[in-house]
């Protein structure tokens, strides 16, 4: 009797088909780590919800689908097809990607300044491989993280990007992730690797979109170390397709003095996860985490943080607000941990939810841990309907209603996406917010 | 202007007006006075159609027009101004891009052009020195952060803007200053025209020695127990509301 391979089979069988053509297949800890990594991804499978970092993420209709690994992408797109989100004066450098590959033919890295480097994972793997031994994986824990698992056994290319002591990337790099869906569903695992040295800057605006119809997965995997005083602005956009999934875990270690800034703003997908796990490891490491999501129609999605302040004098905020309509799911999860000896540690966390329908949902679950006594620590979880008492004060104005809804939800995400510290991401990101909410007036109309 | 025939109205299946008759002509501005509980603020959100309202016999005519089959935005559209008791806070929509909403949206309404930003402005800087209203405060988001005083000012500052024909206001004088009674007080006087009413509704006397009204009712258990000229404002003063409470 023969029945379809499970989902687990079927990436084992990915990796046995794919590995002798990986990047790096003949490095030999590379070798080793993947071949520990799809061990370890074997041994648990894909995440359920028994686990409690996927609690309220079930990943139950990805395991219906027969995945299969993507091919290379050699064409089928122009540049001229994948327009910039950032205005031309900004524009500095973009890689693009396609199926988690990079496109040399679409990218544009520009001129880089001195103590830049950036290439694709693949190049690096080929080029200078000793430069990446000891730096990948040495954040996650691959035993415990079955999705990070998965994408360090199966990674076929990605970034990496060097920032030398005092470097400046003045300019934003833009990496985009296209999505070209095929026939079969595809998985794509790219991986990202940023070693920012002590003193350096960059920021970093990071999408992922879908072209075309048919479901997906995109799991993601990034490592980004922060080392003294350096500071890195990371926005990331999921827009993926209608059908996509979206998995992503980035670890985060940040030195002292060191600052890492995120934003994630999730529109898109049929399921998004981002997971950010973050590090404070030096005196004065500060880091905020901010989000913004809007979820329609069944999308899931889910923004999971985890805040380690392993150092006394550790800084962290979160503020994620989101806007639910339809029979969508949210979920935000955030752990603070707090470690013994980090003193005069500040953590703030928020999460704020708009319900605008019945079907819709959110799940949060904040969890302090605090082992030192000297500490400022907060969090705070609020999910709530639309300010009617507004909407009448608004109409009484003479607003029309369905506007006047409008302006409540655009002024709800604004508070969190004005927080965006670079100009031009701020900019672009309220024009996809305010996108969004225009589609959905108009869907509302019809 | 505006009619008000055997209103009756319920909240949550409690009857709050039991028969409001009410006749208000253009230039008139008439004062709603009463004890506490007595319906004066379900009469003022009535009006202005807030959900939650029932009326379950009456009518109420505006202009000639049944007034209870307007949408609250249509309402406005027709020049009915509520001045809430309660101004309502709204984080994130500075007070200038509301109020310049709320006034397009009326133009529109009304078969006016739109004003673009420079002819908002050049309005509204015209209106806003009289009631002391800062740019700064205009920067802030609706309401938030406001003192009271700078909430009742905000009120009467988007009536001046929009120019309602029929101004309602609730309670406009509660937790105000003697000063910031004036203000107020001489901002409404000011909107005072032969083609406009207004209906002023309060607790206490002591606004109504600012702002004179033609008539004067008191409401009592749901009913106008009382109506009059200014000076009945003066003998409640005197003599309190004791009398139309134990009256019921």
């Amino acid at each position: 009797m023969t029945s379809e391979p499970n989902i687990s089979e079927r990436f084992v069988a990915h990796y046995e088909a794919q590995k002798a053509a990986l990047p790096g297949a003949g490095i030999g800890w590379l070798g080793a780590l993947r071949g520990t990594a799809l061990e370890g991804f074997a041994a648990k499978g894909l995440p359920t919800p028994k686990s409690e970092e996927w609690k309220y993420t079930s990943l139950a209709p990805l395991a219906r689908l027969a995945l299969v690994p993507a091919a290379a992408v050699k064409n089928g797109l122009s540049a001229a097809s994948l327009p910039w989100l950032l205005p031309a004066k900004t524009h500095g450098h973009r890689l693009v990607f396609v199926n988690g590959r990079l496109r040399p033919d679409l990218s544009a890295p520009g001129r880089l300044p001195e103590g830049v480097a950036l290439t694709s994972l693949a190049s690096a793997l080929a080029e200078e491989p000793e430069l990446l031994a000891g730096r990948l994986c040495s954040l996650g824990a691959l035993a415990e993280q079955p999705m990070l698992a998965l994408n360090t056994a199966l990674m076929a290319d990605g970034f990496v990007l060097r920032l030398a002591r005092e470097a400046a990337l003045e300019r934003p790099l833009e990496l985009l992730f296209v999505a070209l869906p095929g026939a079969e569903p595809v998985a794509y695992h790219p991986r990202g690797l940023i070693i920012a040295e002590a003193g350096s800057r960059a920021t970093i605006l990071e999408q992922h979109v879908g072209r075309g119809q048919g479901p997906y997965l995109a799991n993601v995997a990034s490592e980004i170390l922060i080392e003294e005083g350096a500071a890195l602005r990371h926005y990331k956009l999921m827009a993926e397709g209608d059908q996509a999934f979206h998995i992503a875990i980035a670890h985060v270690r940040v030195a002292a003095r060191g600052r890492y800034e995120s934003f994630v703003l999730a529109d898109g997908g049929r399921l998004a996860r981002n997971e950010i796990r973050v590090r404070l490891d030096g005196p004065g490491a500060a880091c905020a985490l901010d989000g913004a999501y809007m979820g329609r129609a069944r999308q899931h999605i889910d923004n999971t943080t985890f805040m380690d302040h392993a150092r006394p004098q550790t800084t962290s905020t979160e503020l994620y607000k989101g806007v639910l309509d339809g029979y969508a799911r949210g979920v935000f999860q955030g752990r603070i941990l707090v470690r013994p000896d980090a003193q005069k540690t500040d953590g703030r966390q928020t999460s704020r939810t708009l319900l605008l329908s019945e079907g819709a949902e959110i799940d949060t679950k904040p969890q302090l841990e605090i082992y030192a006594d000297d500490v400022k620590c907060s969090h705070g979880a609020v999910a709530g309907e639309l300010d009617e008492e507004a909407l009448f004060y608004i109409r009484s104005r003479g607003i029309p209603e369905e506007m006047g809804r409008h302006m409540l939800i655009a002024a709800f995400l604004g508070e969190v996406v004005e927080q965006i510290a670079s100009e031009p991401v701020r900019e672009a990101f309220q024009g996809i917010v305010a996108a969004a909410l225009a589609r959905k007036a108009g869907g509302a109309r019809e | 202007m505006l009619e008000i025939r055997n209103l009756r109205v319920t909240v949550d299946g409690k009857p709050i007006l039991k028969g409001i008759d009410l006749d208000i002509n253009a230039g008139e501005l008439h004062a709603i006075m009463g004890p506490n509980g007595s319906g004066k603020s379900t009469l003022a959100y009535v009006l202005a159609g807030r959900e939650g309202y029932e009326v379950t016999e009456g009518t109420v005519r505006y202009k000639g027009r049944d007034l209870l089959a307007m949408s609250t935005e249509e309402r406005a559209g027709e020049g009915l101004f509520l001045a809430f008791q309660y101004p309502v806070e709204i984080p994130g929509v500075s007070s200038t891009n509301f109020l310049k909403t709320a006034l397009n949206a009326v133009r529109k309404y009304r078969g006016e052009s739109e004003l673009d930003a420079m002819q908002f402005l050049k309005l509204v800087r015209q209106k806003t020195k009289a009631l002391g209203i800062t740019d700064e405060m205009l920067k802030r988001a609706v309401n938030v952060g406001f003192s009271g005083g700078e909430k009742k000012r905000n009120e009467v500052l988007q009536m001046a803007v929009l120019e309602p024909t029929l101004a309602v206001l609730d309670e406009t004088d509660s937790g105000l200053d003697i000063d910031a009674l004036r203000i107020v007080a001489d901002g409404v006087n000011a909107l005072r025209s032969p083609a406009r009413a207004m209906l002023v509704i309060t607790h206490y006397q002591r606004l109504l020695s600012h702002i004179v009204p033609d008539r004067v009712h008191v409401l009592a258990h749901g009913r106008i127990a009382r109506s009059g000229g200014k000076e009945l404002a003066l003998e409640l003063e005197a003599k309190g509301y004791a009398e139309f409470v134990e009256a019921a």
